[in-house]
């Protein structure tokens, strides 16, 4: 047959020329997930697992002291990095635990007020499900929609406040498409309608600048482990004047942390975040510029090499790092799968154990086909532009033999709209 | 996920990739699944006339590893069967073969409805009935 095409030969991943200078296999760009340890931050930890191991609540003894002093330095650094002051900060065991204790916290010490709680469909698990928690317990949760590019709209925002609203919980900005809210514009509202505001701000503290003033932020969580720290260790802001904020402790015991978190305190890894804290502060600005021209040189290059390229997130208000991309006509897991000394993430079903695609995606209102087909990219301190040039060539690489596979791809090529099939689900 | 050695071998090396023309009576296609479920398997079947054989087969597939494995295995194994011999080929010979875990059995499953959908449309074009084609196949 004449207009038989044939590609028995299609290879997927081969093992190609040797790897250009400076790259080392497995490469790492999932820094969303979590990040290494800057080294420095680890030699200022080491001491604190050895011979300084006193517990810093121990008030009578030199051991006790020398514990206690490192984790008020470490509160001043991160409350430095947030233009907080030291007061405000509580430690605790990371971010989950931080938006924990602010939502059930706050829900319990004001109930009396109101039992309105309002979120976004964008939210991390850790505010979802807590306020799913509390729906339980008799609170009313508002998750407000977003719109196409990952932004809430303030006047859904507006609408939703009513008379028992008493918490408004928006993340600062989103671990898989990077978008960031505009945080000192819902702080304000809050503040106006007399509303405690509280940000998840994991993605962004580090990242980029974070000032709990300018930003009219009430509550906000942290962790170690995003921002070159430890992991199991983070914090939580809570504002101390105008207006006074207060929590309901949800772990009782020794009455630390002024009495919001028991529990003896882990001073290597509060130390650990306190230097990631600093180290942040200092080198944001210029690591933040240079992340983003990586993200946008990597981005271009996907653009110019293939099409039907869906970049996804407002890429204005965007993380430096992040690059959330579908590889549209290709499915997520099996382009994973010819990449596997890369590490990034996919909004693939196929990734997840629901078999259901990131929700995320999904309320930006793309189809789950889009969804079906991204990759997020999470650049950090330590990649290079030799990694950035060997991961995006090999994507394309493996996107268009995937392509060669695909059936869709090959479909809208000869311009059927695939949308007038009749696929039958399954 | 590790995958089993098998399915990494279709993968990096699909067998009988490509496409058929869908117009001739002796080509059948099969297009199963759906982009928003995030597999969707073409199957094409060239069947001998005389001999009811499957003398050629060619996939094309968008979804994970599995998926592409599955439908690049149903390939080989449908090549030189009988109609019939192929319509006995199961999801669970798939299974067994490429050694897929529980969260990849719907893509056996998928291969299998392929294989399904191309003789069928290859029975349509050909005003074949069922129990005519089991008579031939006798």
């Amino acid at each position: 047959m004449s207009n038989e095409m044939s590609n028995n030969g299609v290879v997927i991943s081969e093992s190609t020329a040797p790897l250009p200078a400076g790259v080392t296999l497995p490469i790492y760009m999932d820094n969303h997930a979590t990040t290494q340890i800057d080294p420095r931050v680890l030699d200022t930890m080491l001491p604190y697992f050895g011979k300084v191991f006193g517990n810093a609540a121990s008030r009578n003894h030199a051991f006790g002291w020398e514990a206690e002093q490192a984790v008020e330095k470490a509160r001043e650094q991160i409350a430095k990095l947030i233009g907080a002051s030291a007061k405000e900060i509580i430690f605790t065991s990371g971010a989950t635990e931080s938006n924990n204790l602010a939502l059930k916290g706050i829900a319990e010490m004001y109930r009396e007020r109101g039992n309105h709680i309002i979120t976004q469909v964008t939210e991390h698990k850790a505010v979802l499900d807590t306020c799913k928690k509390l729906e339980k317990q008799g609170y009313r949760v508002t998750y407000l929609p977003v719109q196409a590019d990952g932004l809430i709209d303030l006047e859904d925002l507006k609408r939703a406040i009513d008379d028992k609203t008493i918490l408004v919980s928006i993340m600062y900005a989103n671990n898989e498409i990077g978008v960031i809210q505009p945080i000192a514009e819902i702080g304000k509202l809050c503040h106006e309608k007399g509303v405690i505001f509280h940000t998840d701000a994991v993605q962004a503290v580090g990242k980029i600048p974070v000032d709990v003033q300018k930003d009219n932020i009430d509550v906000l969580s942290l962790s170690g482990h995003k921002l070159y720290g430890p992991k199991g260790v983070g914090a939580l802001y809570v504002r101390r004047r105008n207006p006074r904020v207060q929590i309901s402790e949800q772990i009782n015991g020794g009455g630390h942390e002024r009495g919001m978190r028991s529990g003896t305190l882990n001073v290597p890894g509060i130390v650990g975040l306190g230097a990631a804290c600093e180290i942040a502060g200092q080198e944001m600005e210029a690591e933040g510029k240079r992340e983003k021209e990586l993200r946008d040189y990597m981005k271009a290059k996907f653009e110019k090499a293939l099409d039907y390229v869906h970049v996804n997130g407002n890429m204005e208000h965007h993380l430096p790092g992040n690059l959330n991309i579908s590889f549209v006509y290709v499915e997520g897991e099996s382009l994973l799968m010819g990449i596997n000394d890369i590490a990034v993430s996919s909004g693939s079903a196929c990734t997840s154990a629901t078999l259901e695609p990131s929700y995320v995606l999904k309320a930006l209102g793309l189809g789950d086909d889009v969804a079906h087909s991204s990759i997020r990219f999470g650049l950090g301190r330590f990649n290079t532009k030799a990694e950035v040039d060997y991961v995006s060539d090999k994507l394309i690489d493996v996107v268009s033999k995937l392509r060669e596979l695909s059936p869709l791809y090959e479909m809208v090529k000869e311009g059927i709209d695939l949308t007038k099939i009749e696929w039958a689900a399954h | 996920m590790a995958y089993s050695e098998k399915v990494i071998d279709h993968y990096n090396n699909p067998r009988n990739v490509g496409q058929m023309d869908k117009a001739s009576s002796e080509v059948g296609t099969g297009l199963v699944g759906a982009p928003e479920c995030g597999d969707v398997m073409r199957l094409q079947i060239r069947v001998n006339p005389e001999t009811n054989v499957i003398e050629d087969a060619k996939f094309k597939t968008f979804g994970c590893g599995s998926a592409i494995a599955s439908s690049s295995l149903a390939t080989e194994w449908v090549k030189g069967k009988t109609i019939d011999e192929a319509l006995a080929i199961s999801n669970t010979d798939i299974v067994k073969e490429l050694a897929l875990p529980p969260v990849k059995i719907h893509c056996s499953v998928l291969a299998e409805d392929a294989i399904r959908a191309a003789i069928g449309d290859w029975k349509k074009k050909n005003s074949v009935a069922e129990t005519a084609a089991v008579a031939v196949a006798q």
